[in-house]
């Protein structure tokens, strides 16, 4: 093999494996997006030999799955209300005052935010038995917010830092009240940072499956990810195509707040014109 | 913060109204947060059950949990599939592959990486549960995989059932590479291009460069990266449970499989809660592990 030859296939190399790659990734989902048109659908990937909406029709026209849908909706939007309300709350005095016990406090937020949920769910189970709070979704939407309450501390603080105090004092001295200052001058500047900590704990929620799972127990209250999941069970083996069309409509507000979120991390902030002249 | 010392203003303020800001938020995280921590280690040490005798009079046992734990031999069990699990998808799944996507996509065609990256970032956007459905369907009896094999004349394999450690691996590798690959494409973006080319120059041949320069310049990525991803699938339940269930027999069951079925299939919430404390551990230790890195 000559140096030519080499250099070709080091060329080319890359492309190719990052072509299967590509392929492995693309199956199994080109599958759930084939099956979900598919009057006829299959386990396995195919050609649909009849293309229908019927899958999506029948899915979206059942009571039980809007309500399911719009369930998790409340939870995933009153959380991401919530987590950024108290959490645009609580950045204030850490972001603008100077305090003792700062740092370890915004260390221990930031541990907070890397613990695996998952590991104080019995637990918590036991405590919302305790507090009657079990099957109830607003007691699931509380666990939620405070879950996801560290995260947008660490986020809102961070974001907070870099609003320059300038024009927050400017409005003092305008008269307005430090709680006038966070809404209409603080806030506003940050909305890009508000957006990303809403589109991440919406999303976080929306697909979560343990949480409802352990804190529910009235199929009547379940959000979409815990009906889709009983789904499967109940008729995943034989009704590929509904299965496949509720995956999709499942996934739909997710694959949103990520284009969102990309839209928001990808402007930053023009803020630096604020202060200047 | 330093910007802030001077400050008239903010000192002038004498009110403590920051202390009211921060109640709700302590508040809520102290009730539902930190509070069932503590439980954790207090229930741990009980015999609390959903049913049966237990469940009437609550018991401190000591550490019979414990002792119970480390005799139970499917706690090994689940202690091991949980780190094969952990090795397998997150530090060499997650990790290697999301690093070569981006090593790979690097200064390549535009659209090319537009959409390849898309794709991959679709199985990480995917909520778990379709991410399960998927793979699922993937490694079925009659999915796609066995007829890919059966078109090139090889027989069906029951892949979820024969190696149903890979299947739940694979599917946590196919929802997870993304946060991997968009963590490595920043950091090689921020490897200054001299550098490299200069060892270029130098005589360093491709594998040189990586390990002697790249790699190094990235280190601490890859060791924050790596805390993350592992913190991320030491809680995966979900994907496991509605692809295999934990099964068959105890062959995918991960920590947070059997604390489930300790606790809400056999009702041993004491028992399960003491499984729940050595998940935690793990957890803050590999937590204070990340913190480190972060503030370095």
């Amino acid at each position: 093999m000559n140096a030519k030859h080499r250099k070709a296939i080091f060329r080319i190399l890359p492309y190719t494996i990052l072509v299967l790659i590509a392929i492995c990734f693309l199956l199994p989902l080109l599958w759930v997006l084939v099956a979900s048109v598919d009057a006829n659908a299959m386990q396995s990937l195919k050609m649909p030999n009849r293309i229908t909406g019927a899958n999506y029709a029948d899915v979206m026209t059942s009571p039980v799955n809007q309500r399911a849908y719009l369930i998790g909706l409340i939870m995933s939007l009153g959380q991401a209300v919530l987590v950024v309300a108290l959490a645009l709350l609580a950045a204030y005095p850490l972001s603008r005052y100077q305090l003792k016990f700062k740092k370890s406090f915004m260390l221990t937020i930031l541990f907070m935010t890397s613990l695996p949920i998952t590991a104080v769910m019995v637990p918590v189970y036991q405590l919302f038995l305790s507090l009657k709070l079990y099957d109830n979704i607003f007691g699931v939407i509380l666990f939620y917010v405070a879950s996801s309450i560290p995260y947008g501390i660490w986020m809102l603080k961070n974001f907070m830092d870099s609003v320059p105090n300038d024009l927050e004092e400017a409005a003092w001295v305008d008269g307005a009240s430090v709680f006038a200052g966070i809404r209409k001058v603080v806030a506003p500047l940050m909305v890009p940072g508000i957006c990303t900590v809403a589109i991440f704990t919406f999303s976080g929620s929306w697909g979560n499956f343990f949480v409802p799972y352990i804190l529910l127990q009235s199929p009547e209250k379940f959000p979409a990810s815990l009906k889709l999941y009983q789904f499967f069970g109940q008729y995943g083996m034989v009704e590929y195509g509904k299965l496949a069309a509720f995956s999709v409509l499942y996934a739909v507000p997710s694959i949103v707040m990520y284009v969102l979120s990309q839209q928001f991390m990808s402007k930053g902030f023009g803020l630096q014109g604020g202060t200047k002249g | 913060m330093s910007s802030l010392a001077g400050n008239v203003l903010y000192k002038k303020r004498k009110t403590y109204t920051w202390l009211y800001f921060l109640i709700p938020s302590i508040a809520i995280m102290l009730v539902f947060f930190v509070y069932p921590i503590l439980l954790t280690f207090f229930y741990s040490f009980t015999n609390l059950a959903l049913t049966g005798e237990a469940a009437k009079e609550l018991k401190f046992v000591g550490i019979s949990n414990y002792v119970r734990m480390f005799e139970d031999p499917t706690v090994r069990v689940s202690i091991w599939n949980t780190l094969v699990f952990l090795i397998g998808s997150a530090v060499i799944g997650q990790q290697v592959l999301g690093f070569l996507i981006a090593l790979l996509m690097k200064r390549k065609n535009k659209l090319f990486r537009r959409v390849v990256g898309t794709i991959v970032l679709a199985g990480w956007v995917t909520p778990e549960i379709v991410c399960a459905l998927c793979l699922y369907s993937f490694f079925g009896d009659e999915g796609t995989l066995n007829a890919i094999v059966t078109s090139f004349g090889f027989t069906e394999v029951a892949w979820l059932f024969t190696v149903p450690m890979l299947t739940i691996i694979l599917a946590n590798i196919w929802h997870g590479t993304a946060f991997s690959m968009l963590v490595f494409q920043a950091a090689l973006d921020d490897v200054p291009t001299e550098i490299e080319e200069a060892a270029v120059v130098d005589g360093a041949s491709r594998w040189q460069v990586l390990t002697r320069i790249t790699l190094p310049y990235i280190k601490d990525t890859i060791t924050t990266n790596m805390m993350l991803v592992t913190l991320q699938t030491l809680g995966v339940f979900g994907l496991i449970y509605a692809m295999t269930g934990g099964g068959p027999g105890t062959s995918t069951t991960t920590l947070p499989i059997f604390m489930y079925n300790q606790a809400f299939v056999n009702y041993q919430l004491g028992y399960g809660t003491a499984i729940s404390l050595l998940l935690l551990m793990i957890g803050v230790v590999l937590s204070l592990f990340y913190i480190r890195s972060m503030k370095e």
